[in-house]
């Protein structure tokens, strides 16, 4: 059984692997392709990106290490400048720019389309206990902190947090440890988006508490009723986005 | 009275010291002039070949037609794959190639006129293609191919320079080179180019571009192929084993090497044990350049690049004068590795069943593959290959083919340099290396360690 494979990596990792393999059809994988049973041959996208699917879990579910996300179902426009980035260096992740580096702009945006396309179920978290910061995490979630110019999450990533269309993704369903990185990189610049580097902005304004208080109580939250992103932006950014525009 | 030895001794003291300082002055003397010779030679040998830069500019950017084919003669060099970093603004500069003596900073080619080639006529490209000598007169690091380079013609020079005007001028400050002392010297430079370089002229007009192979002669097929594989290509700047000083075991080589700091192994041209062509039908190999893909090859590592950005924009008629010119190159005759035979590897059963969990759903239970899709493992040439190399990166970092024209929406790879460990892509490649008729020396843990920690 995968949990077995993977109890030892981390309590969080355990966790979602038990998550996953409780809900039957997501004993994923965790590695390359390791259990995704073996389908005949297709000449079809899904077949072609057998590739992806072996760090992201079978469909691009998420993998069961508890680090590579979630793609299936993120917005068409925000994977595929997440794919650009990753080719063109403004992401630094050595193992994606490496498949990605002799891909075309109408690939890219025909994997991102087929990602964003699929609907798949939620694994259904187990209750988790609450955090000392959770009030903290939350308030900025919803409401941000105005005193110190940072914008709350729902102002952009929508009030239900599953993204927006096309271009800005949701924040629920992530492992927290895949969230603290995006933080992370963004201070340090492995992660940029192009001009104005919004994310890059609010990094900076943010403490490392409030980064942990924020990822804690995002990654402990369930998925809405509805996890689709939004079809439209309830309001204009707080601050201009340069990744927003497929 | 006799003189005694001793007053002997005493009259002629200064003898000996004249003799000694008489020795001392002549033989200063001749290293001097030996000193003095060698310093000419090298400064001749390191303008060989080398006329004035004339006045008189050729590389008019408002002539369209020079200008179009400078642009393909351009993507025929793949100059962008040095010369444009990955996702800046194309020709600007910037990109490290690594070398064992060092870094080397591909510089600015965009005509702006403090940080580019804005100041150079067309004089000064031609001198830099031909001479590898800079604007300035400084002489160039041979990671720039001009050992290559000096093959292409005047015209064709004047051309890319034409094209390289029409471009959009970047504002990017040439990075200086990172060489370790000495290779950061003009000395050592000059010494190198003394010992490995020789400009070598092809007269102009060069051999045109053929865009349908049915109308072009054997004769113009050869000879396009063969300017195309050894000037514009650089072929041999990678399929060449290099000394150690960096220079290919000859100039024309193409005779496979272990690419230096990259970590694969670029085959031999000349072998039909590795990537020689004599026996692949010409369809097959246009095809390979043109698209990445063959029914016995497709592409990866450095060469995807290639086809990725260079080849596959080259037309159908030059394409089908480099293969000409790349099946006739002289073959060695195969040797058959020498090998304990697959029962005496002791991981054959190991990596047997990782290869049935990991590998067999697309590349099939007898390595068989699936036509334009996987390639097939059995009697694949790039799995034999001696060096594990291009196997070991390939399984670790996985990849699709590059998507070209041809082949626009390739099939991939995933990577396994998280699911498996090293003893474990030791035992799956030297499985593969010695099943369904396949014959090839054991992949060590140890070999899988080198490449992983290698990487780039």
């Amino acid at each position: 059984m995968t949990c077995l494979t993977h109890a030892g990596r981390s309590r969080l990792a355990s966790l979602l692997c038990c998550a996953a393999a409780l809900a039957a059809p997501l004993a994923a994988s965790s590695g390359a392709s390791a259990a995704e049973p073996p389908r005949p041959f297709q000449d079809d996208i899904a077949q072609r990106m057998l590739a992806c699917t072996g760090c992201h879990g079978p469909e691009g579910r998420a993998a069961a290490d508890g680090f590579y996300p979630r793609i299936a179902g993120k917005p068409a426009g925000y994977l595929f400048n997440q794919l650009v980035n990753f080719r063109d260096g403004r992401r630094s992740y050595p193992p994606m720019a490496h498949l990605l580096q002799h891909l075309t702009d109408d690939y890219l945006r025909e994997i991102a389309g087929y990602f964003a396309a699929l609907s798949l179920p939620w694994p259904t978290l187990p209750p988790q206990p609450p955090s000392v910061d959770d009030a903290h995490g939350r308030t900025l979630v919803q409401h941000g902190d105005p005193a110190r110019d940072i914008p709350s999450c729902t102002s952009c990533h929508g009030e239900r947090l599953t993204g927006v269309a096309p271009a800005i993704p949701g924040l629920l369903g992530l492992p927290r440890d895949y969230l603290n990185a995006q933080f992370g990189a963004w201070r340090i610049q492995q992660r940029r988006a192009r001009d104005p580097d919004c994310m890059a902005e609010i990094s900076h304004r943010l403490q490392p508490a409030d980064v942990a208080a924020i990822t804690g109580w995002l990654s402990r939250q369930p998925m809405p009723a509805d996890p689709t992103p939004q079809a439209t932006a309830s309001a204009p950014p707080p601050l201009p986005c340069g990744g927003v525009t497929p | 009275m006799m003189p005694t030895p001793a007053s002997t001794g005493s009259d002629n003291p200064p003898r000996p010291r004249n003799r000694l300082g008489k020795y001392l002055v002549r033989g200063a003397l001749i290293v001097a002039i030996g000193l003095v010779a060698a310093v000419a030679a090298l400064v001749a040998l390191n303008l060989r070949d080398e006329s004035p830069v004339d006045g008189e500019d050729r590389a008019d950017p408002a002539n369209t037609a020079l200008v179009e084919r400078g642009a393909y003669l351009a993507l025929a060099g793949n100059c962008a794959g040095c010369h444009t970093p990955v996702g800046g603004p194309a020709y600007a500069g910037g990109v490290a190639v690594k070398t064992p003596f060092g870094a080397v900073y591909a510089p600015n080619l965009t005509p702006d006129l403090e940080t580019g080639l804005g100041r150079w006529t067309s004089g000064h490209f031609w001198r830099a293609l031909h001479n590898g000598r800079s604007h300035d007169g400084r002489l160039l690091t041979p990671a720039f191919p001009y050992p290559n380079y000096t093959r292409i013609s005047r015209d064709d020079a004047d051309a890319m320079l034409a094209w390289l005007r029409t471009l959009p001028p970047v504002r990017e400050p040439n990075r200086p080179h990172a060489l370790r002392f000495p290779y950061n010297t003009q000395t050592a430079l000059a010494i190198w180019r003394a010992l490995y370089f020789r400009p070598v002229a092809t007269p102009s007009p060069a051999p045109a571009r053929i865009d349908r192979p049915d109308t072009a002669s054997a004769d113009d097929l050869k000879l396009r192929g063969e300017y195309l594989v050894n000037a514009l290509g650089h072929c041999n700047a990678c399929h060449s084993n290099r000394n150690l000083l960096g220079a290919p075991v000859d100039a024309l080589d193409l005779g496979g090497g272990l690419i230096p700091m990259q970590n694969w192994y670029a085959p031999a041209l000349t072998s039909s044990a590795e990537a020689g062509l004599a026996h692949w039908p010409v369809a097959h190999i246009v095809s390979l350049l043109g698209t990445g893909m063959a029914p016995k090859a497709t592409v990866s590592g450095p060469m995807a690049d290639v086809v990725f950005r260079s080849t596959q924009h080259l037309s159908h008629g030059d394409l089908t004068a480099m293969a000409t010119h790349l099946k006739d190159l002289p073959q060695t005759i195969a040797r058959p590795a020498a090998n304990a035979g697959p029962e005496g590897f002791a991981a054959i059963d190991t990596g047997r069943k990782i290869y049935r969990r990991h590998c067999a759903a697309c590349h099939g239970n007898d390595g068989e593959g699936i036509a334009g899709a996987y390639p097939a493992l059995a009697g694949n040439r790039s799995v034999l290959l001696a060096n594990p190399a291009n196997l070991v990166r390939v399984v670790l970092q996985g990849g699709f083919a590059p998507a070209t024209a041809g082949n626009p929406r390739p099939f991939g790879m995933p990577p396994y340099a998280t699911e498996l460990n090293n003893a474990q892509i030791a035992a799956v490649l030297t499985a593969i290396r010695n099943s369904w008729g396949n014959q090839a020396p054991e992949v060590t843990t140890q070999e899988v360690n080198r490449y992983r920690e290698g990487r780039r």
